[in-house]
């Protein structure tokens, strides 16, 4: 106890054991498991990763994962700052509402939502089939992907730039009112400013997610291969192949771009720490 | 930005008033009516679309069929093998993660350690690894061309393609949820009661039964409910996994899955509304408890949002 007290400067007990029994939950349940996916993605050589990467069906893969979550994050940051911003700033009927409905796509099971969204887009569906009158083929697609990954990432954006925008000091803008801002100055030299940061966390979280999404999207991509084939469901088919190797080093791509991203997320709310800090 | 920021404390108690008497007229600080209107209105059809529009199609789809339809769907042998896998699943891992989630946030909130926002950082980690590698990392390790696969072949330990494996997988996806809930709250809270009832002579467990948890109940209450949405419906991990053998290792999304893929839309619709509605009653209840229990001095519960 005296010794605890001094090292962490109160003297409320248990933190031997509540962090003790923390770092061994943690090592059991997620780094040991984790570590035994780098191991084995190690023992493959960068060689031997990098050929089964180059393979066209994997690459192919990789390119649709990664390049549908980019687009998908790049779409939902429009929308998510529309809606962030009207849910924060604006009164109407039913905000509340929408405001608890933002978290659906965390709590809704993604084969559920995966199922929803195919019925939604087919060609007999209610938007695909008003898709479809206009020439546009969304299930089975790219396209269909997409909606899956926007669907799925949305609540990240609106979440990350609710608090922002709630803590903006709307002093500050009316400040640059009166110094003859335009509303458009205002918002583009003093609101964008601050929001930017977050905006990429939120940005960076969303695309994490759809990079690895899978039960939203496989309903209903078609999965074609070379055409609309995610690199999750590629590890799952290699797995059903007992190809060990080719889904261990498709895994280990998708662990190096999470680890890649979370930093990257780190960076970003530090930076918007700094940011906000000084505002 | 730095010369807004180095003018602002000063010009504050000038603007205060003036500012409230500016809320009367139009304000400089909101968009033109035009453009609030047509900002609400790409807000709500963008909602619509991606957040109603699935959930009522669930509903829609479910009960296209008629009621009696629904209800026996839903009374199948192996729809209520799968419902009763699932709620297993959850009884297990929820449990798990909500012990794991008191202790972390105990020694993360009430201590000062090296390598602590390490340890926050590697709790968040499995929110950003795929379900998919979820489920893999425990095949490689448990599977028969695993780690411990030939131990554990000989020992006739059954962890992959069996309850053990999709308990596993679902602890490592709801993980952080309890925790994560918890020691934003619990830092806030600060220590300063725990160290009072110690002075009064409580023991530690005394503190924490009678101090701690009153305080930290609801927000408790909000990690477990959104940890049993998730350990219900995790898909991608389980079903890497679970070896899908009909009746036995499906879970709830896992058997939509093969209703859906054998063309039986109304059965496959029926079980995914059960998960929907938990996913509904689940936000309602979290929704409720941020309304109820806020902080006296916040005057929104729209401001009581947490980062996704």
């Amino acid at each position: 106890m005296q010794r605890s007290a001094r090292r962490h400067g109160n003297s409320l007990p248990g933190f031997g054991l509540t962090l003790g029994y923390s770092l061994f939950y943690l090592g059991i349940i997620v780094l040991l498991p984790l570590a035994t996916l780098v191991l084995r993605g190690s023992s493959l050589g960068w060689h031997g990763l990098w050929g089964i990467a180059m393979q066209p069906r994997v690459m192919a893969a990789l390119e649709t994962s990664f390049g549908l979550a980019l687009a998908a994050a790049a779409i939902n940051a429009v929308f998510g700052m529309i809606v962030a911003w009207v849910l924060v700033r604006y009164a109407f009927f039913g905000r509340r509402v929408l405001d608890a409905a933002v978290d659906l796509p965390f709590a809704l099971p993604t084969a559920v939502a995966g199922i929803a969204l195919a019925a939604l887009y087919t060609p007999n569906g209610w938007l695909g089939s008003v898709a479809a009158a206009c020439g546009i083929k969304i299930a089975y697609t790219p396209l269909g992907i997409a909606i899956a990954l926007i669907f799925v990432g949305q609540p990240f954006i609106v979440r990350t730039l609710q608090p922002v925008i709630l803590e903006l000091d709307a002093g500050l803008e009316e400040v640059a009112a009166t110094l003859g801002a335009t509303r458009w100055q205002a918002l583009r030299r003093v609101v964008w400013p601050v929001l930017a940061p977050a905006l990429l966390t939120g940005f960076a979280l969303a695309f994490a997610r759809g990079v690895g999404e899978y039960g939203s999207v496989i309903f209903i991509a078609g999965n074609l291969p070379f055409v609309s084939e995610i690199a999750p469901l590629l590890i799952v088919i290699k797995l059903e192949e007992f190809d060990y190797e080719g889904a261990t080093a498709i895994a280990t791509i998708m662990l190096a771009l999470a680890f890649v991203l979370l930093l990257f997320i780190n960076l970003t709310q530090a930076w918007s720490r700094r940011r906000l800090g000084d505002v | 930005m730095s010369n807004v920021a180095g003018l602002e404390p000063g010009l504050e108690g000038a603007c205060g008033p003036r500012a409230k008497m500016r809320a009367m007229q139009p304000p400089a600080t909101r968009e033109a009516p035009w453009l609030a209107a047509m900002l609400i209105a790409i807000a709500l059809t963008f909602l619509a679309l991606f957040l109603v529009m699935p959930l009522v199609v669930v509903f829609v789809e479910a009960l296209g069929a008629g009621l009696s339809a629904y209800v026996a769907a839903l009374s199948e042998p192996d729809a209520r093998a799968a419902i009763g896998l699932s709620l297993t699943v959850a009884a297990i891992a929820v449990p798990l993660n909500l012990v794991f989630g008191l202790m972390a946030s105990w020694a993360v909130a009430k201590f000062a350690f090296p390598g602590k926002s390490l340890l926050v950082t590697l709790i968040d980690l499995p929110l950003s690894v795929s379900p998919v590698v979820a489920g893999l990392i425990y095949v490689l390790l448990f599977g028969a061309q695993g780690l411990l696969g030939p131990f554990l072949i000989r020992h006739h330990i059954e962890i992959v393609f069996a309850l053990p494996g999709i308990v596993l997988a679902t602890v490592f996806v709801t993980f952080p949820f309890v925790a994560r809930e918890l020691i934003p709250l619990m830092e806030d809270l600060g220590n300063g009661d725990e160290e009072v009832a110690l002075t009064l002579g409580a023991t530690g467990f005394q503190v924490f039964m009678r101090v701690t948890l009153p305080n930290i109940r609801w927000a408790l209450l909000t990690g477990v409910l959104l940890c049993n949405a998730r350990a219900m419906g995790e898909f991608g991990a389980v079903s890497v996994v679970s070896g899908h053998i009909r009746g036995l290792t499906d879970t709830m999304p896992l058997y939509i899955e093969i209703l859906y893929n054998e063309y039986n839309g109304v059965a496959a619709f029926a079980v995914a509304s059960l998960l929907a509605g938990l996913a509904l009653a689940t936000l309602a209840a979290k929704a409720l408890l941020e309304f109820v229990f806020r902080p006296r001095d916040v005057e929104d519960p729209v401001q009581r949002v947490r980062r996704p």
